[in-house]
């Protein structure tokens, strides 16, 4: 259990303070996958370099199973980073080393016999699926390649927590699959609890359980991933989960018309043509602006965006007409017609 | 006025001290060059560390006066011309090696010159070290002196030869120089007979052995730099 509380960081910057996060709480429960997402320059990498206390709070609390970091001595941080590893964007290998020794890496600073260190590294090689590149040094090896060594070199001290600050941001569509893939895997085998940090609602979407939205700095919304999905609260979530959220999606229609997004839960909502009924019992004519499906936490998700040229009735009519079907969500949208 | 450079005469006499003179100057001229940059290694490696990982965005800050006090002295030392530093560090010489004169009591001196410029090398290498292989170690537990031993040094392995290259030429001309005030070496037989004798051929020869060595140091430590550095691509990965 992850239990941030009122964390705050200023950074003495030369134009001045600049509040990178300001009190920001959460709690994580163990074996999640819990997201969090923003802009970039939103505070992502500042609160998870807190959450190791790479980066010191200014003032707030980090607690993990009730050990609260700040307090701890340098002598025994080191000893809770070993419960609590990181992997990043970049996935900083050393390159002059190779493969295995990279992933003995931290064995050999907690002082464990080479041969011992070498079957643990040897072992990891076979979980993230390289176990003929033990030999291979990082500039031989592909993205998604380096990134697996660095998931086995994160896994080496058996830690009780995952930190992946914007893990798949570096690598292609398919790469970045097989890489959450692999963390999915890990958190269900090994149990460990994983912290991910994405600009991608894509990536919370495929992995996470639980999501927290950071913008400028602020925790402006959190809730369980189907939760934030179904019903967006604030702007920055609606922007992240709504078509103008994606990148390469157009909305069609004029300005003039109504919008109402209208979120599906694939299971509940299959089999009923409520667009048809719509029109045959109300005499409201929908038209689709958008539409996508998804798998959200394993379940298929439908987005649809309608638009409707009546009056605030209509709209009303509409949302309530389909809302009263169990599994569907509906609200009227402001959106920007390309 | 090197028009008697080439008699039969000056011929005859240069190869008698060119077989008399040369071997031992030669051998003089290398383990001096190779024990001063050995020294100058030792002393300046460590100090280019402290330079870095001292500094007040380092991975262990130091106290700001004492960081200025090194910064200090180094420059010091690497703004006195050779020549200068040679007699100003004469009383040293005397107190280590027992006298000034010799091509023992130059190895003072050289590395008195050297390893402030050592030190600069190494702190240049460590400072171009990805800053996210550091972040990486201290979020892996790794304690300074782990992040200086098994990420600084390592990573830094193939230009830090490179650098030290630089250094044993550097110094090779050094002790050459050294020759004018009672130094061995090629140095010396180049100055006593180019300068004070007039024996032009035997100083060129001189020259031309120097240049050979510099050739070999630069050659071999630029391929030994590149066959350390597993960054390039083209190596090929051993067998398992
Ligand atoms: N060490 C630092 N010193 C000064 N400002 C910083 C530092 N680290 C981050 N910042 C600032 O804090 C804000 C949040 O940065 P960051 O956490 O890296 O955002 P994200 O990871 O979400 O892109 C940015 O405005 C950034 O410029
Ligand atoms: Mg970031």
């Amino acid at each position: 259990m992850i239990e941030i509380k009122n964390l705050s960081k200023i950074f003495n910057t030369a134009d001045g303070e600049l509040q990178a996060l300001k009190d920001v709480s959460l709690s994580i429960p163990d074996g999640d996958i819990f997201g969090i997402i923003g802009m970039s320059g939103a505070g992502k990498s500042t609160l998870v370099r807190c959450m190791n206390m790479l980066e010191r709070p200014t003032s707030g609390t980090v607690e993990v199973d009730g050990v609260n970091l700040g307090a701890l001595s340098q002598k025994e941080l080191r000893e809770q980073r070993h419960d609590i590893t990181m992997i990043f964007q970049a996935f900083n290998l050393l390159m002059q080393r190779n493969c295995l020794k990279n992933i003995m890496f931290p064995l050999e600073l907690s002082g464990m016999p080479r041969a011992q260190a070498k079957q643990k590294a040897m072992e990891l090689l076979e979980i993230v699926g390289l176990p003929d590149k033990a030999k291979a040094y990082p500039a031989q090896l592909s993205g998604g390649q380096q990134q697996r060594i660095a998931i086995a070199r994160a896994l080496t001290t058996n830690p009780k927590v995952l930190l992946c600050d914007e893990a798949t941001s570096a690598l292609d569509p398919n790469t970045t699959n097989s890489i959450l893939e692999l963390i999915r895997d890990i958190n269900k085998r090994l149990g460990i609890t994983v912290v991910v940090i994405t600009h991608q609602m894509s990536v919370v979407e495929s992995i996470c359980k639980h999501v927290a939205i950071l913008d400028g700095g602020e925790v402006v919304e959190q809730g369980s991933v189907e939760e934030v999905f179904a019903h967006p609260k604030s702007q920055a979530a609606k922007n992240l989960v709504f078509p103008e959220g994606e990148e390469g999606t157009f909305v069609v229609g004029n300005q003039d018309e109504h919008f109402i997004r209208v979120v599906y839960n694939g299971a509940y909502a299959a089999g009923k043509p409520m667009i048809a009924r719509l029109a045959l019992e109300k005499g409201i004519e929908a038209n689709i602006s958008y539409a996508s499906t998804k798998g959200i936490s394993g379940k298929a998700f439908g987005t649809i965006l309608l638009s409707i040229s009546g009056d605030e009735n209509a709209v009303k009519e509409t949302i309530d007409y389909l809302t009263q079907e169990p599994g569907i969500e509906a609200e009227e949208v402001e959106v920007n017609v390309q | 006025m090197f028009s008697n450079a080439f008699t039969a005469e000056a011929l005859t006499e240069a190869w008698e001290i060119i077989r008399t003179q040369f071997p031992l100057a030669l051998w003089e001229t290398f383990y001096v060059t190779i024990l001063a940059t050995a020294f100058a290694i030792i002393i300046g490696l460590p100090l280019g560390v402290l330079l870095v990982v001292g500094d007040k965005g380092g991975i262990k800050p130091m106290p700001k006066p004492l960081m200025a006090v090194i910064n200090f002295i180094i420059n010091v030392l690497r703004s006195v011309p050779f020549l200068i530093l040679m007699i100003l560090v004469f009383p040293l010489t005397r107190l280590i090696i027992g006298t000034t004169v010799g091509t023992v009591a130059s190895i003072v001196p050289l590395v008195i010159a050297a390893f402030p410029f050592v030190a600069r090398l190494v702190e240049s290498c460590l400072r171009e070290v990805n800053p996210n292989l550091i972040e990486m170690a201290q979020s892996t537990g790794a304690t300074p002196f782990q992040i200086i031993c098994k990420v600084l040094i390592p990573e830094s392995v193939p230009s830090l030869i490179n650098n030290f290259t630089v250094a044993i030429t550097t110094i090779l001309g050094y002790s050459a120089m050294s020759g004018i005030i009672g130094g061995g070496g090629l140095g010396k037989i180049a100055i006593n007979y180019g300068y004070y004798r007039y024996k032009y051929l035997v100083m060129f020869l001189a020259v031309i052995l120097l240049i050979i060595l510099v050739q070999v140091f630069q050659t071999l430590g630029t391929k030994f730099a590149i066959k350390t550095d597993k960054r390039l691509k083209n190596q090929t990965a051993k067998k398992n």
